[in-house]
């Protein structure tokens, strides 16, 4: 029982990079999300097509149109023949950034609201009735209503595009918090009455100290997974919201937006629909897995085997 | 533990009450109380251990958790050193909780599973001291010493441990902070009974190095009887009879008390021959709606009917002595006839041990 015999404090982050990497799932979707951001951000750097570019000389362009995989254009082109590849790389990089982004705005939201919900008893009341409130409002007029006040004011402060990405990762952040806010509140609700946080209380430990050492660890792994889930629905918003334009422009790429345009054709050109399909489905795909592996790694008692 | 210095009280609990408002109905209106704890009063003496025994729901975690006021007090008053717990504002309260703490029942489920060892250790020393890491660290080590846990444990997490390990942990939690008070919401019910002795005996030899006040809740009732010096025995959150250890179970005065030590097995050969176990009949009335009258009296063998109209206050009817019993009085001394002759019926206060 010397100090000696004593291992030294093996890192947190370590151990719990080690138990993540001992998680094939999560290996495998981290290699494949790191694929699909190289793909979109390295992507166009050696892929040097402009993804809106259409031939002004209206007989070329009638011939480029739906063209089949070729060398000159590996996804081949749409309607208006425009390289598939190339809109894919730019329609990636937007979409992704909007799932991302807007998934955080809704997991912060919902965890602070469900958080102080849950522990707050005075709170309780009415922040679920505001979480009812939005759960019982129709959101897509509520969104189109949003866009419609914001966009232009918005565009005009910070240009069109980032104007209109802030508008929409905030219209849907703001309108998808409600199922994480309820999630978080039970689990705080049930955790609030453990031993430990009542053991903490004896202590004396405030309440911010309470939440973020106590609730906070243990709430992780439904946050986890609400935001997984989160990120799809913010893509297909996101889609939904440029096909009733009201979100980016329509010649702007986006893979919902490409999703919808392949719609249109997909008897003639099936693969138009599956190429932005399979590459949302990849990414969701992958976080999913990525959360899975994470929520592993963040429990000590799984990582412990 | 000390009968030769003269104690003085160092916890004083006067007319405790804690009720939980029960709401119901479309509108969770307040239609009523879980009188979980019903005015309670009693002292404990520095460095005594205090045993508070009943079956379970009677209200001794309550008691527990409100002496601590990790339960807002509903009335009375608990003065712990000089100072009343109930009405202290928080940051007041918050400066004072250093010298009271608790070990709690579920080793298991009063460690937070994402922490450390010695985070856990060291969290009261977070909250409330300013010592460097080094120092901190230190602390933990001298902690995990005097409650017999290997320092190589440090970092390890708590599901990594055994029951009486966890226990441990809790137990060095708790006397972080050089605690004067310590409650002991059954420590040892959850732990297998080869544990149990080891975990008694390491609370027992803290309170000798330490000079500790506890109060010891427990159902079981032989293991009170090897740690407490007096026994409050409580049903349906009043204190039927409080006394000191051994004239309880030598000679229990309230009927509750008598039905409740007839369960348990006498060391004495030839006194185990001659025990009567009292089964008593029915169940335990519901905290929210407790009898008129007498707490016991739709159990109690010897009922009469002014115990179903008038309640009995807690009287001392001998020297150190206190009972809540119409017909235990200062000069009768004890109760009528000994009821034991009731039919075989499960009995209410667990397996005998
Ligand atoms: N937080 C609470 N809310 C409502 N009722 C409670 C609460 N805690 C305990 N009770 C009720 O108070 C009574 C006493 O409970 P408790 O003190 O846990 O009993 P014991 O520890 O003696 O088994 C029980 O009837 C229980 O249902
Ligand atoms: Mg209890």
């Amino acid at each position: 029982m010397t100090d000696s015999a004593i291992p030294k404090p093996v890192s947190q982050s370590r151990a719990v990079w080690q138990q993540f990497r001992s998680h094939r799932g999560a290996m495998a979707g981290l290699v494949i999300l790191g694929l699909l951001l190289a793909f979109v951000l390295v992507g166009p750097l050696i892929w040097r097509v402009d993804p809106a570019y259409i031939n002004p000389d209206a007989a070329a362009m009638i011939k480029a149109r739906n063209k089949p995989p070729s060398w000159a254009s590996p996804l081949g082109t749409d309607q208006l023949g425009r390289d598939m590849l190339a809109r894919m790389m730019a329609g990636g990089k937007v979409s992704m950034a909007v799932g991302m982004v807007a998934m955080a705005i809704s997991i912060l939201l919902g965890t602070f609201v469900g958080v102080l919900a849950g522990y707050f008893r005075r709170l309780d009341g009415p922040l679920m009735r505001l979480t009812d409130l939005f759960l019982a409002l129709p959101l897509l007029p509520l969104l189109l209503v949003m866009v419609m006040l914001f966009r232009d004011t918005l565009a005009g402060i910070l240009g069109p595009e980032l104007g209109t990405f802030l508008l929409i990762v905030f219209a849907i952040g703001v309108t998808s918090w409600m199922q994480s806010a309820r999630i978080v509140r039970g689990e705080v609700l049930a955790l609030k009455e453990r031993e430990f946080v009542l053991a903490a209380r004896s202590i004396g430990t405030p309440p911010s100290r309470m939440i973020l050492r106590h609730i906070l660890p243990n709430v992780m792994s439904p946050i986890m997974v609400a935001a997984t889930l989160g990120i799809a629905s913010a893509i297909i918003t996101e889609s939904a919201l440029s096909f009733l334009g009201l979100g980016f422009p329509p010649d702007f790429p986006t893979w919902g937006r490409l999703l919808f345009d392949g719609v249109d054709y997909l008897t003639q050109y099936p693969e138009r629909v599956i190429w932005p399909g399979l590459a949302i489905s990849l990414t969701v795909l992958s976080v999913n897995y990525i959360g899975d592996g994470l929520r592993d790694a963040l429990d000590p008692r799984i990582r412990g085997r | 533990m000390l009968d030769a210095s003269p104690a003085r009280p160092l916890v004083q609990v006067r007319d405790l009450r804690k009720y939980f408002p029960i709401h119901s109905g479309l509108l969770r209106r307040h239609t009523g109380d879980v009188k979980a704890v019903d005015g309670i009063s009693f002292d404990i003496l520095q460095g005594e251990t205090l045993g508070l025994v009943g079956e379970s729901g009677c209200g001794k975690s309550t008691v527990g958790r409100t002496l601590l006021r990790l339960y807002e007090v509903t009335s009375g008053s608990v003065v712990i050193d000089g100072t009343d717990i109930a009405t202290l504002p928080p940051e007041a309260l918050r400066q004072i909780r250093p010298k009271m703490q608790m070990v709690f029942q579920d080793p298991q489920a009063s460690l937070n599973p994402r922490m450390t060892l010695a985070r856990i250790i060291g969290e009261p020393l977070d909250e409330h001291t300013t010592l460097s890491r080094a120092e901190k660290l230190d602390r933990v080590y001298e902690l995990m010493d005097q409650v017999g846990l290997n320092r190589v444990f440090a970092n390890r997490f708590p599901h990594e441990f055994s029951g009486g390990q966890r226990q441990r942990i809790g137990i060095a939690r708790a006397l972080a902070l050089n605690p004067r008070f310590i409650v002991c919401d059954e420590p040892i019910a959850a732990l297998d009974v080869s544990i149990q002795a080891q975990v008694v005996n390491l609370l027992e030899d803290l309170q000798d190095r330490l000079g500790l006040t506890y109060l010891f809740i427990s159902h079981d009732l032989s293991m009170v009887r090897h740690i407490a010096d007096r026994v409050a025995v409580m049903y349906l959150g009043q204190i039927a009879e409080l006394s000191p250890r051994d004239a309880l179970y030598a000679d229990p005065l309230h009927p509750y008390a008598k039905a409740l030590l007839s369960a348990v097995c006498e060391p004495d050969p030839t006194r185990e021959a001659s025990r009567q176990r009292i089964i008593l009949k029915g169940d335990v009335p519901s905290p929210a709606n407790p009898p008129k009258g007498c707490n016991f009296c739709t159990r109690c063998p010897q009922v009469q009917p002014v115990c179903r109209e008038v309640e009995p206050a807690l009287v001392e009817v001998t020297p150190g002595r206190h009972v809540a019993c119409h017909f235990v009085t200062p000069q009768s001394g004890t109760a009528g006839p000994t009821g034991g002759t009731e039919a075989k019926e499960h009995s209410q206060q667990g397996e005998p041990r």
